[in-house]
């Protein structure tokens, strides 16, 4: 097989220009060959760009928020409480929720490959599947978390989860302060894709 | 194995960059890729830890400098080679020249909901009572294998705790070479920072990692 290792002598744009030639070229034999619909992929593109993403984790952290037996449950079985929701699926079979409380902040990382919860996060970002986080999260998580702005306080301890199994890790994040007049929607709103990953925590937006 | 993909604990990859505002997908052909990769796994034909395998198995140079989406391509082609599907003329040119293996399923886009909400569950029954439970001191296994695992270089050799019993799950050091789904139980071991990277670790960090039952003995 024809082999591409002098991408790395390419430019950025000659880079993706050549990916996107190997990839058609893989379409277009798949495709021929009867292997492939285009229209199946064009689904399932579309289900991560519209359909599943952090929203619906943030609703998790409001719903748990919000309702301390479903906290509960989040916390004996997230598997079944994110599933009562209706977020199950791909990468989102086997969960586990991880509370953030004032001792303890929790952090997710996947030293081996990117293990993430697509069901309840959608598709990772780019710096989730990167070295520099993959390498560093579980060594240095303080200067990582410092890399997102976010200094904890000295005394807090820092668990990192690394997801070497099938297990994915949801952190649920400290409801701010001065949050109880907010409905679930509005408390969902408040909590980022990185509050859910770790590498950020919650805050109430400044009132103006 | 020893691979370019086990970054535990690496140096030299400089900080964290995130991006504002990322776009979900950053070019087309990563869009497809996606999609492809995707597709590709209905076949039926290689399982998943096969699928991380032939990743991980991507020269170190390549991997290092390769995107996630490129990374799943070059791993996806050395796939359906393997399994038949195309020949390495044919994933180089585009053009078709013979019919290649017949899949068991092909994914067309009515089964896309369904197949993405099912997912594909690892948890199998386990054939024996699990032997830790909570608590328990366990050393992980000192082993450097050629092929697939789960244990990262950094936890190897460890001393942890067990913090739960999660359940049996298809092991992928098995799984990924084709000898079998031999579940075991999964136990989830948190280390001290210390234990991991020495002394001079950070105050407080703890780190967990997954493991199946055969990567610990009692310490």
């Amino acid at each position: 097989m024809h082999d591409h290792d002098d991408d790395h002598y390419h430019d950025h744009d000659n880079h993706f220009s050549d990916m996107q030639a190997r990839v058609k070229a893989l379409e277009t034999v798949l495709t021929a060959k009867g292997l492939i619909d285009p229209k199946a992929i064009d689904a399932i593109v579309e289900t991560y760009e519209t359909k599943i993403g952090p929203r619906n984790g943030a609703r998790v952290v409001a719903k748990a928020w919000a309702d301390l037996e479903f906290a509960q449950w989040l916390k004996d079985d997230a598997t079944a409480a994110i599933g009562s929701l209706g977020y199950t699926g791909r990468q989102g079979e086997h969960m586990r929720a991880v509370f953030n409380t004032p001792e303890t902040h929790n952090l997710v990382v996947c030293t081996l490959c990117s293990c993430y919860p697509w069901s309840v996060l959608g598709l990772p970002p780019v710096w989730y599947k990167a070295p520099a986080y993959r390498s560093r999260a579980v060594m240095d998580p303080r200067g990582v978390l410092s890399e997102f702005g976010l200094t904890l306080p000295k005394g807090q301890a820092i668990r990192v989860w690394d997801s070497t199994a099938e297990l994915r890790y949801l952190v649920i994040p400290e409801r701010p302060a001065n949050t109880d007049g907010l409905s679930e929607e509005q408390l969902a709103d408040l909590v980022s894709r990185d509050a859910l990953i770790g590498t950020a925590i919650v805050r109430v937006p400044e009132a103006v | 194995m020893n691979g370019p993909h086990d970054l535990g604990g690496q140096h030299g990859f400089g900080a964290v960059a995130p991006e504002k505002n990322e776009p979900i997908f950053h070019a087309e052909w990563e869009k497809r890729a996606l999609g492809l990769t995707l597709s590709c796994g209905a076949f039926g034909a290689w399982n998943i830890d096969e699928s991380r395998h032939a990743r991980e198995n991507i020269p170190p140079a390549t991997y290092l400098s390769a995107s996630y989406y490129e990374i799943w391509i070059r791993a996806l082609e050395t796939l359906l080679e393997r399994h038949g599907f195309a020949t390495a003329e044919e994933i180089d040119s585009g053009v078709m020249t013979e019919p290649g293996a017949p899949p068991k399923r092909v994914l067309k886009a009515d089964m896309v909901a369904g197949v993405l909400a099912k997912g594909g569950p690892c948890d199998r029954p386990a054939s024996t009572a699990a032997i830790f439970g909570p608590g328990d001191r366990v050393r992980t296994h000192n082993f450097n294998p050629e092929t697939h695992t789960r244990l990262p270089r950094y936890a190897r050799g460890r001393v942890g705790t067990i913090e739960a019993v999660r359940g049996s799950f298809v092991f992928p050091d098995d799984n990924a070479h084709g000898w079998g789904e031999n579940p075991q139980w999964v136990y989830t071991v948190v280390f001290d920072g210390r234990e991991v990277w020495g002394e001079g670790a950070e105050p407080g960090l703890t780190v967990s990692i997954d493991a199946w039952e055969s990567y610990l003995e009692r310490a």
